[in-house]
């Protein structure tokens, strides 16, 4: 037996689901896996699937995984915002709820984690994959098998948090695991060293996508594309991909610090021996306070794409939008600590946080009034993507107003981890950066599947967020301002509190109504593409050049490169005299290769960080060993592109373009 | 410019140098957020530097001496990666090899007096588990240690490749980058030896 331990370090039988709201998300896990496989195992397609998805290295085939990943954990996420719900509404004397208080811990630590890094940061690099090489004119991004690498690290920190419902447990210390709680002396378990991995393997990818993104849009826009030309969503994403290269490795060195406290017994943030936790919550919210405006501001950059489109008028305010984004990027690294005004740190200290927090809503307002005028005296469409825009812009700005509020730190002391303080930061995500990314999915679908999504159903599923967010949220500012703290697993029948929590949970039920109607677009959507199919790639009159070319898009983009002249390429192009291309104007086309690179790294990071989770350091070994060998192997290889002719791609766009009025 | 004017060679060569002007500006990217990574652990170093918990701190630990021989080494060793890219440039394949592996023992001699240094402390009880200090110091130093040791890895592969394939572009394009890299590292070792060593004898 001895020998059997030490192979298999920290795992037995024990790690196996007990309680029957785990068992159930086990059994879901288990079960949805194993339908996956049965159905690939059932149609044949194990092999289209590795030779056309998981060994892409297509942009825009990463951009769908990436979407694909995060709409699957949103559900995921939904669940454990029900179970909060329920819990919260049902909770009262001498009524216990519906889970345990440790399962209640474990719940909200998953909700806050997932969403933030699985969904929000998924459709966030989903979104940025399929849309920004389109935008700039170019065929690919800068470092494809990187690219895609980024994307299966991600999907391996997806893969641990969701196998901690199956082995082991997941952390109970929050969604930012706030030492000295989550040190090995309180949580003795594996949830937080999960948790700890799970964020470290998909952060990394996200700091690689991020020098990706930053090197792609710097060096690969089209002939005539001046910074001062790019797409406003273009520019958000290149302040988004800045804000990731200063932000993610502070990340990377504090989870570092936290596991090396836990699985080495160092003492950077324990309670005895010289650790200072503070320093944790520091050095977390210095990433933690930016990565807001990471989330944010390509959500922003898709608002300012569909105003425009859909009041058909050009952006108002381009150079302000841009000077915006410019100042919210710098001001994001000097608010961190109004996450934590009540640690003591002086009069001045917080004085001067408050008043970088309260300057940061300046340059918010100034995109707000920019959207609002963009609106003015156009003729507007209202189309489901600018529904999510109206119910963004009225929430966000309470939301704004909340959080300028709570920016005065002696009232912030009063609202401190209260559920004031819950309800602001969510009307800010899933206004801002939840609607941003549905209206995003909603605008540009048609130009990579060639057909629009049911718009009625659409426009249902926004409606039905929009109440049940004002619903579900709406008393919770209340109820903050009444005492009522986060996290509250029980509370006691005479404070007079669960109306309010249940009318918070009837909200949430009619969000899973919205979430319906959008699996009801989807499915019928596909049923009946053939009504809504897109024959022009320009579905909505777009502005900008991803509308140039065909829906779906073709595997090179643009079959000849755009030159652009002015903002608003395609707008421009759309309403000149066009001009007839020959065949002979085509020229080949070189593309990468797919390979097995990044499913391969992503896989073996995974085994790595399972082996250092449950201390099975063999497995560890092994993987980093296989890591630094694949690496090596790839490096021999010169041969990574392929060729497709110019009478190939004359043949593929025969069919005539609008886009031939770029060239 | 008109394209077509261009041969298909020379159109090879400005794809490739277009490729190449991508890479090394990624390079250059993925470096400054390695020195981020370096500075959010100098921060927590000069946070957690007094935290000595009862245990000795630097005056008592550290050998000055010790570690200027660390540091002529390193210094060094940039020097040698230095001359082996200008050999490269001229295409003299074996001085580059030579310069690689000269390098790369450098390195190695760094790396092993590190390792040495760590199992003094670990050997006297003055493990990274005996104080706040001390595990900042094994973080900071450490991860520069790792950095060097994925360097020598690295310089490695680099030494078979041009022994191999000679100084193509995309071997040059490679070592560009890998002096990149040891050049970074002897500067983070400049802000360790600084910080942690100096001051920490004399403050």
């Amino acid at each position: 037996m001895p020998i059997f331990a030490s192979l298999l370090g920290k795992l037995n039988f024990h790690a196996l689901p007990h309680d029957t709201v785990t068992k159930g998300g086990a059994a879901m896990v288990v079960l949805s896996g194993i339908a996956v496989i049965g159905l690939l195992t059932y149609t044949k397609r194990w092999k289209w699937l590795w030779r056309e998805w998981l060994t892409t290295v297509d942009p825009k085939k990463i951009g769908v995984m990436y979407i694909i990943v995060a709409l699957v954990m949103l559900l995921r996420g939904l669940a454990d915002a029900v179970l909060m719900r329920a819990q919260q509404a049902t909770s009262v004397g001498a009524h216990h709820g519906v889970i345990s208080d440790n399962t209640f811990q474990q719940v909200f630590s998953a909700h806050g984690t997932i969403m933030i890094f699985f969904v929000g940061m998924g459709l966030l690099f989903g979104l940025i994959n399929l849309i920004v090489p389109l935008q700039i004119g170019a065929r690919d991004v800068a470092f494809p098998t990187l690219n895609a690498t980024s994307f299966w690290l991600f999907a391996s920190g997806m893969a641990l948090i969701n196998l901690s419902l199956v082995i082991g447990e997941f952390s109970a210390a929050g969604w930012l695991a706030y030492p000295p709680l989550s040190e090995l002396a309180y949580s003795p378990g594996v949830g937080v060293d999960y948790w700890i991995w799970a964020l470290q393997i998909a952060g990394i990818g996200s700091l690689i996508a991020g020098i990706n993104f930053l090197v792609t849009i710097i060096r690969m826009r089209a002939p005539g594309m001046s910074l001062m030309r790019m797409p406003m969503f273009v520019w958000s994403v290149l302040g988004t991909m800045a804000l990731v290269i200063f932000a993610f490795p502070i990340l990377t060195a504090t989870l570092t610090m936290l596991a090396l406290d836990r699985t080495l017994g160092m003492h950077f943030f324990t309670a005895t021996s010289g650790g200072n936790p503070m320093m944790y919550v520091n050095l977390i919210w210095a990433w933690g306070h930016p990565e807001v405006y990471i989330l944010v501001l390509p959500a922003f950059g898709v608002y300012s794409e569909v105003v425009a489109t859909f009041s058909r008028k050009r952006l108002f305010g381009y150079r302000s939008m841009v000077w915006a984004i410019w100042a919210i990027v710098f001001l994001s690294f000097t608010v961190w600590l109004h996450h934590f005004f009540t640690m003591g740190a002086g009069a001045d200290v917080n004085a001067f946080f408050g008043i970088m927090t309260m300057l940061i809503a300046v340059p918010t307002g100034v995109k707000i009034f920019n959207w609002l005028f963009t609106m003015y005296r156009g003729r507007i469409n209202f189309a489901s993507p600018m529904i999510w825009f109206l119910g963004f812009v009225f929430l966000f700005t309470m939301g704004g107003a909340a959080g300028v509020l709570m920016a005065v730190p002696p009232a912030d002391f009063q609202v401190h981890n209260s559920l004031f303080l819950v309800a602001h930061f969510h009307t800010m995500i899933i206004s801002g950066v939840v609607f941003g990314y549905l209206a995003g999915i909603t605008y540009w679908f048609p130009k990579f599947f060639g057909f629009k999504l049911n718009e009625r159903l659409g426009k249902l599923a926004a409606k039905c967020w929009i109440v049940g967010f004002i619903l579900a949220f709406g008393p919770l500012y209340i109820l903050g301002l009444m005492g009522a703290t986060r996290r509250l697993d029980h509370y006691d029948a005479s404070l007079g509190w669960q109306q309010l929590f249940i009318v918070a949970a009837v909200g949430v039920a009619i969000i899973c109504v919205g979430v319906g109607f959008q699996i009801l677009q989807l499915v019928v959507s596909i049923w009946q593409r053939k009504k809504t199919v897109d024959t022009t790639g320009d579905p909505w009159n777009g502005r900008t050049l991803e509308w140039s070319t065909r829906s779906p898009v073709p595997v090179y983009n643009f079959a000849i490169i755009p030159k652009v002249v002015g903002r608003d390429a395609f707008w421009a192009a759309k309403h000149s005299p066009k001009t007839q291309l020959k065949p002979s104007d085509y020229k080949d086309i070189r593309l990468p290769k797919n390979n097995p690179l990044g499913i391969i790294i992503g896989g073996l990071a995974f085994g790595m960080g399972f082996g250092i989770i449950w201390h099975i350091w063999w497995l560890s070994a092994v993987c980093l060993l296989g890591i630094i060998y694949a690496i090596i192997d790839r490096s021999t290889n010169d041969d990574t592109e392929y060729t497709i002719k110019a009478d190939n791609i004359a043949k593929l766009e025969a069919r005539p373009l609008i886009q031939e009025q770029l060239a | 410019m008109n394209e077509t004017a261009l041969s298909e060679k020379q159109l090879r060569q400005l794809e490739r140098e277009e490729a190449d002007s991508k890479t090394i500006l990624g390079f250059w990217v993925y470096l400054m957020t390695d020195c981020l990574l370096f500075a959010s652990l100098f921060a927590t170093f000069a946070v957690l530097h007094n935290n000595t918990f009862g245990g000795p701190g630097a005056a008592e630990l550290f050998s000055l001496s010790f570690v200027l021989a660390e540091t002529l080494l390193l210094l060094t060793s940039s020097f040698t990666v230095g001359l082996a890219i200008l050999l490269a440039r001229q295409g003299r394949q074996r001085a580059v090899i030579f310069w690689l592996c000269l390098t790369f023992v450098l390195g190695a001699a760094f790396l092993g007096l590190e390792l040495s240094e760590f199992h003094k402390l670990a050997q006297e009880g003055n493990s990274w588990r005996r104080s706040g200090f001390l595990s900042a110091f094994f973080t900071l130093v450490g991860t520069h240690g790792l950095h060097i040791t994925a360097g020598l890895i690295w310089m490695a592969v680099m030494i078979k490749r041009v022994s191999v394939r000679g100084l193509g572009s995309v071997s040059l394009k490679r070592l560009t980058m890998l002096s990149l890299f040891w050049h970074f590292l002897d500067i983070v070792w400049i802000f360790i030896f600084t910080i942690v060593y100096l001051f920490g004898a004399v403050l």
